[in-house]
């Protein structure tokens, strides 16, 4: 495939390998946080972590969207889908992600109408196609999903649809990237930045990572070649003291971002005053609602649900995973109270989480790293 | 924590991961017929317990008896696949090559099928006899005689039309060796052909994404191949799996389950159609895990394996067969993929279901 497999070129990929096994100094261990599931996705898809020197660790960010959804969230989003007349969309993903009494596809077995949609216009098409059912889209997703959220906004309420409406989940990701910088406990020597949500925001807002924290980010596109190459940029900037934002994927990312994608969700989104994610707790204006504007179609006004916070257990240590302060199985809940078949915290819901993925994999990776 | 603590977590894991699945959701959804782990705990943790013969305890495509010195191979079907028409086949195809092809990988010659029918009402007649002319012209394709049959009809809104159930019973090859639980350390992992064809050509038929591709099922009887395969390696070749739901994944996993071993797959060794690898790309799914009608796997001793390749590769609809990788003594249950980029990762068990009702 064109323009796609020039990025996963093996040969070039075992050149950049040497060039950063070259890059890092014997003895020194180093963190590097990719801080969007879809790094994650790749570097688990390709293999990228087999590629890398032992002492070259990637930590999984906080960067996937369906892992971050809270309990309490999803309960009221089932409380929604369970009523006879509302037809429940959302996205494939979000179907197994466990609420505190089950999940949607739970749900969905006992008999509410839930439909997977591969994009939010599937599901205004449903809404009308069905004037006399109520059809509710369950948004989720960073920078990169909201601005389509906010067009199918924008038409449904040009044509007036009356009976469409949304749940919305959306997050940014600078304030948990904040939260994770500010404490005091962190362990991370620099990220990858999210290539999607910078399409939109640009790489702007990373320039407090920098200036007040000190830690190099490379924003990076997600084929193999690409994540390997912002490895080693960032390698580079901790070899020579450096620490900025550079651009690994500048044949997608402007720097200022795309002004009618942010133009589009300001005007349909506003923040939230605090907004909680899945194992690290409340996080201040990191979630977005519908702005008055739009809050006709405002499902959580539309509809009456529970909005109980379920608390994440207390021995949850997502937040610890997520800084790198500890190790998966260090956690007190791994592996006993938490598995991928019933899991409490972000880190093991998605297969991608760090505490999924070494649960699953983990004696292959100790045995990898002896060899 | 020390490196013991570690050590005795791992152990925990291994522990739970190694007990046989449970059933224990209060009710069916659609993950329990994706052919993954639900489906995996409704089988081993309802079905096989409660009817407790050995035959079925061996999980295999087809169960196998003997009857006055006579080796003999049974297996059953349903097909619910919407649409009922697709690119390169229909449901009939399906019902027919599906049934055989159990038996086939079970090392027995197909003999003879039984046929179900359930129709709703206000199914056209023109497309039942449609679907009766796909079913004889498979049947013969196949070698086999629709000896039994049975028609229900159903109200309008329930059965989309029509679902067929099949069952089949064969003759097992004397040359046939065949066990879940033969792979051994050393073995080639052979497959017959591209993966991830009848999968994508029913998703792109659904017309659920704008995308078209000239992607057709593969649905066909595999006899002919499970034939020479017999006559080239005889004993030599230890399993044999159709790569039907859940893909050449889900197989690769359960055989290194049932036999203990792990395997190594190459992925730039295994065949891909490009315009399956584009759809996959678009659609973020892995060809892997995508439904054939008409590939197996086969595992098979390493001295005897360029032998049974090349026989393969002789069969009509069989010519891209390849040799994707090895059988591997450690780590035991788990099946590794050396990425075309280079790296390795764990090729894990489908969790979820990507797509349901494809046959």
């Amino acid at each position: 495939m064109k323009f796609v497999d020039e990025f996963r070129d093996a040969d070039l990929g075992r050149v950049v390998a040497t060039e950063i096994l070259g890059a890092v100094e014997p003895g020194r261990h180093y963190k590097i946080m990719e801080v969007c599931g879809g790094h994650t996705h790749s570097i688990y898809k390709y293999g990228i972590d087999d590629l890398l020197p032992a002492n070259v660790e990637l930590v999984h960010g906080p960067g996937c969207p369906v892992c971050v959804i809270p309990m309490g969230r999803l309960d009221d989003g089932i409380a929604i889908a369970r009523n006879p007349e509302v037809i429940f969309t959302c996205f494939g993903d979000m179907m197994r992600v466990p609420g505190s009494e089950g999940s949607l596809l739970e749900a969905k077995a006992e008999g509410a109408d839930i439909r997977m949609v591969y994009s939010p216009l599937d599901a205004l098409r449903i809404a009308k196609q069905n004037p006399d059912r109520e059809v509710v889209f369950f948004a989720i997703g960073f920078e990169t999903t909201a601005p389509s959220t906010a067009l199918t906004l924008k038409r449904a309420k040009a044509e007036g649809v009356p009976n469409f409406s949304c749940v919305c989940n959306h997050v940014t990701i600078v304030p948990p990237l904040r939260a994770l910088l500010d404490s005091p406990d962190l362990r991370l020597d620099g990220f990858v930045g999210p290539g999607h949500v910078s399409t939109v925001v640009g790489a702007r807002p990373f320039q407090f990572i920098p200036a007040d924290y000190g830690k190099p980010i490379v924003i990076a596109g997600f084929e193999p070649l690409d994540i390997l190459q912002a490895i080693r940029m960032i390698l580079a900037q901790l070899a020579e003291r450096r620490c900025e934002v550079e651009n690994q994927y500048t044949r997608v990312v402007p720097f200022e971002g795309n002004r009618r994608a942010l133009e589009v969700m300001a005007e349909v989104f506003e923040l939230r005053p605090h907004f909680e994610w899945r194992g690290l707790g409340f996080i201040s204006q990191s979630g977005l609602r519908l702005s008055n504007a739009y809050a006709d179609f405002d499902a959580e006004l539309r509809f009456s649900a529970p909005g109980v916070r379920v608390a994440d257990p207390k021995a949850c240590q997502c937040g610890e995973v997520l800084k790198g302060v500890i190790k998966p199985w260090e956690c007190k809940v791994f592996g006993t109270a938490c598995t991928p078949e019933r899991p409490i915290g972000t880190c093991m819901v998605s297969s991608e989480g760090a505490c999924a993925a070494y649960y699953n994999f983990g004696r292959f990776a100790r045995e990898r790293e002896v060899v | 924590m020390t490196v013991r603590d570690e050590e005795r977590i791992l152990e925990i894991i291994e522990t739970a991961r190694s007990k046989k699945p449970k059933f224990r959701e209060d009710r069916i959804n659609m993950a329990h017929g994706a052919g993954g782990k639900s489906t995996q705990g409704l089988i081993e943790g309802l079905f096989v317990p409660a009817f407790g013969s050995p035959s079925l305890e061996a999980l295999g495509d087809a169960g196998t008896f003997t009857v006055d010195g006579v080796d003999l191979a049974l297996t059953t079907d349903s097909f619910v696949v919407r649409p009922l028409r697709f690119p390169g086949g229909s449901i009939g195809d399906l019902a027919v090559n599906g049934t055989v092809n159990d038996l086939a990988v079970a090392g027995a010659r197909p003999l003879a099928l039984s046929l179900s029918l359930v129709l709703e009402e206000g199914l056209a007649a023109d497309d039942l006899r449609a679907e009766v002319d796909a079913i004889a012209r498979a049947a013969q394709a196949a070698e086999v005689q629709i000896v039994a049959g049975d028609t229900k009809v159903v109200e309008r809104g329930h059965a989309d039309g029509m679902y067929a159930c099949t069952a089949g019973v064969g003759r097992r090859d004397p040359r046939a060796q065949l066990s879940p639980a033969g792979l051994r350390p050393g073995d080639r992992v052979l497959l017959s052909g591209t993966v991830g064809e009848h999968g994508t050509a029913i998703m792109l038929a659904r017309g659920e994404f704008e995308l078209g591709a000239p992607i057709e099922s593969d649905t066909r009887p595999l006899w002919p191949v499970v034939d020479a395969l017999l006559e080239a390696a005889g004993p030599s070749l230890h399993a044999m799996r159709d790569a039907t739901r859940g893909g050449v994944a889900s197989v690769l996993n359960e055989l290194a389950r049932a036999s203990g071993v792990a395997m190594l797959v190459r992925e730039k060794a295994v065949p891909v159609h490009p315009a399956v690898a584009g759809a996959s790309e678009i659609l973020g799914i892995d060809p892997m895990y995508v439904a054939n009608e008409g590939k197996l796997v086969a595992f098979v001793a390493p001295e005897e394996a360029e032998r049974a390749l090349a026989a393969m590769r002789a069969v009509p609809g069989c010519e891209e067969a390849a040799d994707i990788g090895e059988v591997r003594g450690e780590p035991p249950g788990m099946v590794l993929v050396e990425t075309s980029f280079g790296g390795k990762r764990v090729m894990d068990q489908l969790a979820g279901d990507p797509l349901p009702r494809i046959c």
